[in-house]
């Protein structure tokens, strides 16, 4: 069927803040259906709330709006720019929710405005528990044994008559949020009353508990025409239990014969057709592991997060076909963009085998439970690729930088045979480490298999990498042995490390014997057809197939890996941005990435992928055979920084700022001598390796000081320390992972914190924007709202602003980006405290916001452009016509135990903007993008520290005057009272009910304030208070002047109408 | 034990030895299934080759019930891993014995991938699996040249004629190396299924009266079966619905004047889309072929074409005019493979229905 010529201008409508549950994925899959549209000669426009991804920009999509995803706005947009058609499935679960809204009210229809791709009947049949139950049974497809229940009484009677465990699923939420099993009455009460608020409908289903099942997915694709293909199918490593988003993953499924697989397919394609999806769709299955029976889990009618890996690992790219057949076109029609021979309508054969590992968050949020379940609470993943399973897992163990590089990174040896057996029930990131330690003992497959429920395929493979660790630390290291650990992915540092070599002893003994990487391609069909799409990855013992060099310079962009807090999407737009740039001026680009979820390893980004870990010994092998003329690392967050040092002895240049530059700012007694240099001011500190030096230093600068890690990001291990206490406490977290340089510990100060982001070829430097940060210096720049331009400085602080950024970037000899923060006090009083000469998580937001590309100018000023010649003007720009908020969005509902209040340390998954030409708009508008829509219930509860009390009345009195209800604990009531705010006084949490925590879960709360006492002994009643608080849903600041913000933003009612901002126009 | 893979091009591949330490010759074919090792080993089409599995990890599941015939017919078996240990509910014994049992060498730990490009740039050619680590290249590669597999038919058929009773129509399905789900899918459909070895003659089956004939699977060069050609023509006359199979379709196309030809490196595996032409829908198919049927010089009059491959634009069935008659290149049966085709068992005995109200 040739394309439905009537579509001429589309809606895509994208995820919104990432959040655990709804990541990067989908700025992949919506970049990808925007090309493809605009492939067509479609006129697109984007909505997305999240400035951070590459889908936002104007060179993705014609028309581009950074708004609130919300009813209002969608309506508005469609009056303001009439598309045709609105493209729904592409976005996630949100852009879904939001379409179907739209599709139920009758906007759509009155607006003449359709759904493309797969229709609200089909999204519904899919997404509807009761809807998707009959049209299983219609068709004989088997569920689990369940119930949709809209109260806690149904689901306890139903899974009585069931039987415990049950598992819990509410409808239409994100990453299965509030979902979970329930082994008992107690537990399934507190679960469902949780996942009845989450569902949008009120809904949760109840159902028959299949864990320890196999839990197999299948991505499917349909047309219009009724051609259904699959292309491919994975299996959990970790068996029904573990949401897919936090399992093990490997591709294709390893265990099923071919009656399984072809019964699991059949059955898939039986449900696409039945559903009559157009486009792509995920079917999880449950199978048991001794029988043929299954269960169909979930269907998802839309592109996700499996799916983008299932594009990744097979080089099938579902999204860009989706969007094809959302414009009519049949698979028959879509040629195969890898071979350029064959068409969409065939199913991708695997030579290779795909293994994939979520990155989670426990780094983070030390108080939080690692238990796994069926709540996803993995930020990113890593994948790899690799032609046996074992190298493809310790390929991916590897790729998670998180300190693991083998079976041995998790030390559980110091646990009995009976503790370790015990422990193997433990469902949590560290369980394949146990069992490596399991198999080290010689506990049997049968025992391991009883505990864990893993399949003995998986488990003997594990056993093969132990057996291997096993002969390298005790048989002598002959060229054959060698040859076997490499071919099964042992690290260079770990073959050294177990056979007490040196690395570049064993490094050298592999060249001087032949065995090193080669290079292979992902065709789509086991090489049965030639492709040209280069994208590999590395094997050992094979024959090498990437082919080698055009005569162009080459140009090796290292990724930033998976995406975690602290090194988010943001680094992924830049590489892309770089990547484009040099390709532009003529270069061969090549790019080494890990992460399937982002677009720069969508095979057409670069001249070349290679999707490999990111460790010097992964990035050698691919220089030894590229030998590129220059890398850059300015662009790929921490992971590609830290490979400098390598890759200079590997006699990579390092194009842009060098790297003994990048040290001077890291350094602090480099830094300091430069700043002396500059003459510009820092808060007094020193550094430290010890508790004992720390707490001197302290005691000569003074308390509140901050204590941190040198060369980390996003603030990890950063904390206010108030007395010596608390530095024992950090310094101790701090050192539990051995540190290669010393410990920063620096004087507190309490001013506006203010960032900017700025270009530098060497001589001149151009400052696209001031961006000032609404909270205090103290909160982590990445969770503060920032907003741009900057509201409370003085000209005279702007002046110095500017003035120590290019002194500062002219020192250090950057050429490129460079990121600084400073602390304003007073009127015009400047310190420096961070330095990063290179990308950083705002450059996105403020490319967006002043139209100033910065990313390509960058890296037309490291290919040696000069700023002048690139048509700018040198120094700050003048400041836009807009006003833009970033504001934070966080994911602490899916992390339970985490502690939720702000510190140094980042916290937030995503972000949003709000983007308007009054300031007050643009707060109002980040507030909504963040999904804090109030007021509802107009009742508050506050509970502050005593520093913060003069703030509260304040505060307290502006809430009161918009007709809130204060309940407050004792002591901030009293100083509500006496500054004259009505304040009813509630119990503290120990004392007996009614107390704050019945209000909080009585859900007549829209907001808890709660600014939590300084220094480490978090107050156990504040922990429970915000913990219960975000459980149920209820907004909670931890910080006075988030507060500010906010009632700033709800004092101004008047804003009804939003103006909305094509930021494609922004010049 | 090490292993050589030494193709007629010269290449040689070192891996080890798997099954039989014997040294074998054959022509040397890949297949793309990720799953269905067992089937592909059983299915008699591939009697007079040596397969390479693309797949790298081949075993995982170990021996299941899932034989497509009761023994593995081909010459030898290349794969890049073996699974240690196997795992299913249903293993009945590991890939490993398996092979040695049936007495077939192969080679693992090779490139597979490596083998499989050269396969395709080159085409099919011929190999030895040896374990003679002190082979003479000069003198294996004339011999490799020369090699030839002939009959191939005669050895994989049955012996005797075989009845799977059923209380519906009378089905005569004639054994050219029939997979065994072929005559289930039959069976299960309430047939009466009688197994004909290949060389029965036209005339025996059709005074049994049959309500059809089905032609099944089979190795080989189809021009090669002259006498089972002849056979099909009568058979081709009579008003009898006939539905073909992969080599019984190449016969039945030889049988009334096409001509076929070998494919540079054949079609074997699971994902090949076939496009209906009369609906313009496409399936995905299971296939295994070195031959096809030069759909273009068909003469229309006779047959006009009912499949095509979306790939190549290859011929995948016909359809025969004024005759019940249409035949398949690819696998309705799958096992191993997709199941999406299927449904042509139901098109077959709506024939069947037909045939018997006029």
């Amino acid at each position: 069927m040739p394309r439905d010529i009537s579509i001429k201008k589309v809606l895509v409508i994208g995820s919104g803040p990432i959040v655990i549950g709804q990541a990067a994925e989908f700025d992949y899959a919506g970049t990808q259906a925007c090309r493809s549209l605009k492939e067509e000669n479609l006129e697109v426009v984007l909505l997305n709330s999240n400035p951070a991804t590459i889908m936002t920009d104007k060179d993705i999509a014609d028309r581009v709006y950074i708004e609130p995803l919300t009813l209002e706005v969608v309506e508005q947009l469609i009056q303001k720019e009439q598309p045709d058609s609105i493209l729904p499935t592409l976005g996630g679960q949100a852009g879904l929710n939001l379409a179907m809204e739209l599709e139920e009210s009758g906007f759509l229809k009155e607006h003449h405005v359709r759904l493309i791709g797969t229709t609200s009947e089909t999204i519904k049949k899919a997404e509807d528990r009761l809807e998707f139950k009959a049209a299983m049974e219609k068709i004989g497809e088997p569920v689990a044994a369940s119930l949709v229940v809209e109260s806690v009484e149904d689901g306890l009677a139903f899974a009585n008559k069931i039987g415990y465990p049950v598992v819990l699923r509410p409808a239409y939420t994100l990453g299965g949020s509030g979902g979970g099993i329930a082994h008992d009455s107690r537990q399934l009460m507190e679960i469902l009353e949780n996942g009845l608020r989450l569902s949008r409908v009120g809904q949760v289903l109840v159902e028959r508990c299949i864990a320890g099942w196999k839990e197999i997915e299948y991505e499917v694709m349909r047309d219009g025409n009724g051609n259904c293909i699959t292309v491919c199918n994975m299996e959990n490593i970790d068996p029904v239990g573990v949401h897919t988003g936090d399992s093990i993953v490997v591709a294709p499924s390893q265990t099923l014969g071919d009656k399984e697989y072809q019964m699991l397919r059949t059955s898939a394609l039986k449900i696409i057709d039945e559903l009559k999806i157009t486009g792509g769709c995920n079917v999880q299955y449950a199978l048991h592991p001794e029988s043929f029976e299954y269960c169909v889990i979930e269907v998802n009618p839309r592109v996700s997060r499996s799916s983008a890996l299932a594009s990744k690992a097979t080089g099938y790219p579902i999204a860009k076909v989706a969007a094809k057949i959302a414009l009519g076109y049949t698979l028959d029609e879509i040629k195969n963009a890898i071979t350029h021979k064959t068409y969409a309508s065939f199913e991708p054969m695997l030579d290779y085998c795909v293994v994939k590992i979520p990155r989670l968050p426990f780094d983070k949020f030390i108080s939080a439970k690692r238990t796994l379940t069926t709540q996803m609470k993995a930020t990113g993943e890593v994948m790899s690729i690799c032609d046996n399973f074992e190298g493809a897992l310790m390929k991916a163990i590897r790729s998670l930088e998180q300190h693991v590089d083998c079976l041995l990174s998790y030390d559980f040896s110091k646990l009995t045979e009976d503790e370790l057996t015990e422990q193997l029930e433990i469902v949590d990131d560290m369980r394949i480490w146990r069992i490596a330690e399991a198999l080290r003992r010689k506990i049997s497959y049968g025992l391991i298999h009883e505990k864990t429920k893993i399949d003995p395929w998986f488990i003997d493979k594990l056993a093969i990498l132990v057996e291997m660790e096993h002969a390298l630390q005790t048989e002598e290291l002959t060229p054959e042995l060698l040859k076997e650990a490499k071919r099964m992915e042992f690290p260079d540092d770990v073959i050294a490390r177990l056979t007490g070599r040196g690395e570049r002893e064993i490094h050298d003994m592999r060249h001087a014997n032949g065995i090193t990487a080669a290079y292979k391609m992902v065709d789509t069909c086991a090489a049965e057809f030639a492709a040209e799409t280069p994208y590999y990855y590395s094997v050992f013992g094979s024959e090498n197939e990437a082919v080698k060099t055009t005569n162009r310079k080459k140009v090796l962009v290292l990724g930033s890996g998976p995406i975690r807090i602290g090194q988010g999407i943001e680094f992924d737009f830049c590489s892309v941005h770089c990547t484009w740039a040099f390709a532009k001026e003529g270069y061969e680009t090549i790019i080494v990435n890990n992460n399937p979820e982002t677009v720069s390893t969508d095979f057409d980004i670069a001249d070349k992928l290679y999707f490999e870990p990111l460790t010097p010994e992964d990035v050698e092998s691919i220089v030894d055979l590229e030998k590129p003329d220059g890398a850059v690392v300015q662009f790929g967050g921490q992971t590609a920084i830290k490979l400098t040092e390598s890759l200079m002895k590997m006699g990579v240049p390092i194009w842009g700022t060098s790297a003994e530059n990048v040290d001077k700012a890291e350094d602090r007694e480099l830094f300091d001598e430069i700043l002396e240099e500059c003459q510009i001011p820092r808060p007094l500190g020193g550094t430290v390796f010890t508790a004992d030096e720390a707490k001197e230093v302290a005691a000569r600068l003074g308390y509140p000081v901050l204590v941190r890690p040198s060369y980390v990001l996003g603030g990890q291990g950063m904390q206010i320390a108030i007395n010596d206490h608390d530095i024992d406490e950090f310094i101790g977290i701090i050192n539990r992972i051995a540190q290669d340089h010393p410990i920063l510990v620096d004087k507190y100060l309490n001013g506006k914190e203010i960032e900017v982001d700025a270009v530098c070829d060497g001589e001149d430097i151009l400052i696209p924007g001031i961006m000032e940060h609404i909270e205090r210096a103290g909160i982590h720049s990445g969770d503060s709202i920032s907003v741009y331009p900057a509201q409370s400085l003085t000209k005279a602080a702007k002046e110095k602003i500017a003035e120590y950024t290019k002194r500062l970037a002219k020192s250090l000899h950057v050429v490129g980006l460079i990121n600084i923060q400073f602390i304003v006090c007073g009127e015009a009083d400047v310190y420096v405290i961070e330095v990063n000469p290179r990308s950083s998580r705002t450059v996105p937001y403020i490319s967006k916001v002043t139209g100033i590309p910065i990313v390509p100018l960058a890296a037309q000023v490291i290919m040696g452009n000069k700023i002048r010649e690139l048509g700018y003007t040198p120094g700050l720009q003048k400041e836009a016509d807009y006003f833009a908020v970033k504001m934070p969005v966080f994911s602490f509902e899916k992390i339970r135990g985490a502690d939720i209040s702000l510190g140094p340390e980042m916290k937030s998954t995503g972000e949003c903007l709000g983007i308007a030409s009054t300031f007050d708009e643009a707060l109002y508008k980040a507030f909504i993008g963040a999904g804090i829509r109030l007021p509802r219930f107009k009742n508050m509860i506050m509970t502050v520290r005593d520093e913060d009390k003069e703030e509260a009345v304040e505060i307290g009195r502006r809430f009161e005057k918009i007709g809130y209800r204060i309940f407050a604990t004792r002591g901030t009531a009293e100083a509500l009272k006496a500054g004259g705010v009505k304040a009813i006084t509630v119990r503290k949490i120990e004392q007996e009910s009614p107390n704050l925590l019945d209000l909080i879960l009585g859900h007549e709360i829209d907001l808890v304030i709660d600014t939590p006492a300084q220094g480490a002994e978090h107050s156990r009643d504040g922990f429970i208070i915000r913990r219960n608080a975000i459980e149920t849903g209820v907004n909670v600041l931890t910080a006075m002047d988030t507060a500010q913000a906010l009632i700033t933003s709800l004092e101004n009612t008047d804003i009804q109408k939003l103006t909305l901002i094509d930021i494609a126009t922004i010049e | 034990m090490k292993a050589f893979l030494i193709l007629e091009d010269g290449t040689v591949f070192t891996g080890t030895s798997i099954g039989s330490a014997r040294d074998m010759i054959s022509e040397i074919v890949f297949n793309t299934s990720m799953t269905g090792y067992l089937e592909v080993l059983t299915d008699p089409s591939y009697a007079g080759q040596a397969v390479v599995m693309t797949y790298p990890l081949i075993g995982n599941y170990g021996i299941t019930p899932d034989m497509e015939s009761h023994k593995a017919w081909p010459d030898g078996y290349i794969v890049r891993e073996l699974s240690r240990i196997p795992s299913n509910f249903r293993c009945e014994g590991t890939i490993q014995d398996f092979l040695k049992e049936q007495d077939i060498p192969g080679i693992a730990g090779i490139d597979t991938r490596a083998l499989t490009r050269i396969l395709r740039e080159k085409g099919t050619m011929n190999g030895m699996i040896t374990t003679n680590q002190a082979f003479n290249l000069e003198e294996i590669l004339p011999l490799l040249k020369t090699y030839r597999v002939g009959d191939v038919v005669s050895k994989v058929t049955c012996r005797e004629k075989e009845v799977l009773p059923g209380d519906g129509k009378k089905v005569a399905l004639l054994d050219l190396g029939a997979k065994r789900n072929i005559a289930k899918s039959l069976n299960e459909r309430g047939c009466e299924v009688t197994i004909y070895p290949a060389h029965t003659t036209a005339d025996e089956i059709i005074s049994t009266n049959p309500d059809g004939i089905m032609l099944s699977n089979g190795p080989g060069d189809p021009a090669e079966c002259v006498s089972i050609i002849e056979e099909i023509r009568k058979l081709y006359q009579t008003n009898i619905p006939i539905f073909a199979i992969c080599l019984g379709h190449q016969l039945m196309a030889l049988a009334t004047g096409a001509s076929t030809h070998k494919l540079k490196y054949g079609h074997r595996g699971g994902n090949h889309p076939v496009k209906d032409l009369k609906t313009g829908r496409v399936y995905i198919s299971s296939q295994n072929h070195g031959y096809v049927v030069d759909g273009r010089r068909m003469d229309a009059s006779v047959a006009v074409p009912a499949f095509v491959n979306v790939n190549d634009g290859t011929n995948e069935g016909l359809e025969y005019v004024g005759k019940n008659i249409f035949t398949v290149q690819f696998h309705p049966e799958a096992c191993p493979g997709p199941q999406d085709s299927g449904y042509l068992f139901d098109r077959f005995m709506n024939m069947m229905e037909g045939s018997n109200n006029a």
